[in-house]
């Protein structure tokens, strides 16, 4: 008799209603059982690179801002550190502290977005709407300390673009407190519901051992025990006055899986987290410029006579995101941009997560890594309206050309 | 009867049904996005999505087998309405009364399932196909527990000597509730339980909206329906929606109002039409609607198991009790 049942492949994306996103996967499909995945990015490759390395530094914060309209502060941000680092600018402690409360405003409602989608991944769409309405609290703080909902265009190299006045600061305590006393709430719908639990717990899981070794960032890794986050790592900005920790399911006081489950708890953890942060920089903050460069001619002149590299990282909702510049004296704009976004980085971990789990699995745990992609494609490469893929040895090859390039 | 009056009968009980249960959806859709904090669509909506179905193009898709792809919808839409011409629709007998029983009443509710499982084999689409299986696995879960509760209470009735037990009249005339112990009151409860817990998988509602399962399979066994063909399967929904609540209304709640109210004749009848119309949406809404606004979709083995052990473990229990009433009770 046959022993080997067959083995179909589904293939999802890169159109599907699981997906916000394109990505393609194909999956080896067992019944409902997946035995094995082969995922393809690449879709939504934009080429934000390229464009930037044709601009002034100006005009490239404002594209590095759309490379995710959801991480919209954490990409100027890491650039601005970089180009910072390469030009040997300071920057005044008032626009750390400003830097550092948007972007922990950003990451509480990324996370409040992530509860909505990946509830409604789960089939539950109460919790959608609950999640979503309870976010608009936090995009009208952060409209009205930026004047946007999304795209705060608040960092430019050596500050910030935009004051908190005193004014807006009872604002922003009030929001914190709707958010306390929202959370034991928050909690119990999404931690204490049976049909949650039933849904996430052991579902998707990746050890400490393959989230260590396949390099994955931010939630995704500390919801598998490893308490990695380039705030508590390598502190930058003002992160190095906190008193900051990376979170773990262990501070919730339960033992780590390593499973969708694990990711709710640190990602609803870090809201509160991100609350105390915000509340201790608006105590702490202290008075003074908000800008080494009120003149942005004189910010470009200085930009332009900049020579040098310069690396930046920061700890953005999805994990660690890093940029590269490299500047030349001359040009308006950077040599080398070079742009990471968390994605990329938890792109592979996918592979254990989705073996041996079932079809009706795929959408919670393509959704638990939090996934952006049009933030990580980097490459795409159609020729003759044929899509080829490159591998390692083709990859190595082309930057071994490209260095003999820009070596000369 | 004559043949006119049951053509007749027949015709309105087609389009009532359908009108029902299509202003029943609006009511669910409403209620639900009230309760999630939404507005939610206008109440004539499902009129409106059949309408615009009807007018767009049917797609059919290379891979499908097209006499079983088209069948399909038809068919399911035809024995939900058939179910109706043989559940008491109001405070008189079914229209085809004395010509079925309760067990064909139970085939013809697993036809539109079966007739949605041919359809997404017909699609030639991977996910059709995984819907399809899952329809298969639901209903060799949910219709264990459901014959169970018939059987409990048709037999029940027998043992009163009440016949013929299977006959939709003589359950809806005889309400058990006052007529056994406090055991089978017990007992009549536990399988209201398990009726109500099959409803929305019958229904196929979250949680247990698996075989569709929008984000997952894209639609699943809907997945490669358009135009007419959707439209018709939205209405055999619909109209299975009723069927199942004047199902459970007539095996668990058969009373009227109109005699206690002290009314009789046209206006007894109009008031209990409607009062059976309000027991009706009060089952849906408590089996349906509260249940989807308030769980996650459950996966098809957490299913499978759910209805095999615990919800049958509640049938059998409620069963074990009527038994013992009537042991009782002599």
């Amino acid at each position: 008799m046959e022993e080997r049942r067959a083995v179909y492949q589904i293939p999802v994306g890169p159109v599907h209603p699981a997906l916000k996103e394109n990505i393609r996967f194909v999956f080896d499909v067992e019944g409902e059982r997946i035995r094995g995945v082969d995922i393809k990015p690449g879709f939504v490759h934009r080429g934000i690179e390229y464009m930037g390395m044709r601009r002034n530094l100006i005009q490239v914060l404002y594209l590095a801002e759309r490379i995710c309209g959801i991480c919209s502060i954490s990409h100027p941000i890491v650039l601005t550190q970089a180009v910072e680092q390469a030009a040997g600018i300071e920057v005044p402690p008032r626009a750390q502290y400003i830097r550092v409360i948007v972007s922990e405003l950003e990451r509480i409602h990324s996370h409040l977005l992530w509860a909505g989608v990946a509830a409604h991944e789960l089939g539950f769409d109460t919790l959608l709407h609950l999640s979503w309405k309870v976010r608009e609290k936090v995009m009208d703080i952060l409209e009205e300390l930026t004047g946007n909902r999304v795209d705060y265009a608040i960092p430019i190299y050596g500050g910030v673009r935009r004051d908190i006045p005193p004014e807006q600061y009872p604002k922003v305590t009030e929001m914190i407190r709707y958010y306390r006393g929202l959370f034991e709430e928050l909690s119990d719908t999404f931690l204490r519901d049976a049909s949650v639990e039933a849904r996430t717990r052991n579902v998707g899981l990746l050890t400490p051992q393959q989230a260590h070794e396949l390099c994955a960032v931010g939630p995704v890794a500390r919801a598998s025990g490893l308490r990695k986050d380039v705030r508590q790592d390598w502190p930058y900005l003002v992160y190095g006055d906190f008193e900051l920790s990376a979170l773990t399911p262990e501070d919730y006081g339960v033992e780590v899986h390593g499973d969708v489950y694990d990711r709710i708890i640190v990602r609803l953890l870090e809201v509160g987290q991100s609350l105390d942060l915000v509340e201790q920089c608006l105590r702490e903050m202290p008075e003074g410029e908000i800008t080494s460069f009120p003149k942005i001619p004189a910010l470009l002149a200085h930009l332009k006579k900049a020579e040098g590299e310069g690396i930046g990282r920061h700890e953005a909702p999805r994990g660690e995101v890093i940029h590269y510049v490299r500047l030349e004296e001359g040009v308006e704009g950077p040599v080398v941009w070079k742009v990471k976004a968390p994605t990329y980085s938890n792109l592979m971990p996918w592979a254990p997560m989705f073996r041996e789990q079932e079809i009706a699995d795929i959408p919670i745990i393509a959704a638990a890594i939090d996934p952006c992609m049009c933030c990580m494609d980097r490459i795409h490469i159609v020729r003759k309206g044929t899509s080829e893929e490159m591998a390692k040895e083709d990859l190595l090859r082309l930057s071994w050309e490209k260095t003999r390039r820009v070596c000369g | 009867m004559t043949a006119l009056h049951l053509v007749w009968q027949s015709a309105v009980v087609v389009l009532g049904s359908g009108v029902l249960g299509l202003m029943y959806k609006g009511l669910d859709r409403k209620l639900a996005a009230r309760m999630q904090g939404r507005i939610g669509p206008p109440l004539r909506q499902p009129f409106l999505d059949v309408g615009k179905l009807m007018v767009k193009e049917n797609v059919v898709p290379r891979d499908a087998v097209p006499w079983l792809f088209h069948a399909a919808p038809l068919v399911a839409v035809v024995a939900a309405v058939t179910v109706l011409l043989y559940l008491p629709l109001g405070p008189y007998a079914p229209v085809l009364s004395g010509h079925g029983d309760l067990v064909l009443i139970l085939y013809l509710l697993a036809v539109p399932a079966v007739a949605m499982a041919l359809g997404g084999f017909a699609s030639g689409s991977p996910f059709a196909s995984v819907g399809a299986q899952r329809e298969i696995v639901m209903m060799m879960s949910y219709e264990f527990p459901l014959a169970i509760v018939v059987v409990g209470v048709v037999w029940r009735l027998s043992t009163l000597g009440l016949s013929p037990a299977f006959s939709m009249a003589t359950v809806a005339a005889n309400p058990l509730w006052t007529l056994v112990g406090p055991l089978g009151v017990l007992g009549l409860a536990l399988l209201l339980l398990c009726l109500l817990v099959v409803t929305p998988a019958e229904l196929s509602k979250i949680p247990f909206d698996i075989p569709e399962a929008e984000t997952e399979i894209a639609g699943g066994l809907m997945v490669e329906y358009s135009g007419v063909n959707l439209a018709l399967f939205y209405l055999a929904d619909a109209v299975k929606t009723v069927a199942m609540g004047a199902l459970v209304v007539a095996l668990f709640f058969p009373y009227g109002i109109a005699g206690p109210l002290g009314l009789g004749g046209a206006w007894g009848a109009l008031v209990d039409q409607l009062f059976f119309f309000v027991k009706v949406f009060a089952v849906v809404f408590a089996a349906v609607t509260t249940v989807r606004v308030a769980m996650a979709r459950l996966k098809v083995d957490q299913v499978a198991r759910g209805f095999w052990i615990p919800v049958t473990a509640a049938g059998l229990a409620g069963l074990a009790l009527l038994v013992l009433d009537k042991v009782v009770m002599g």
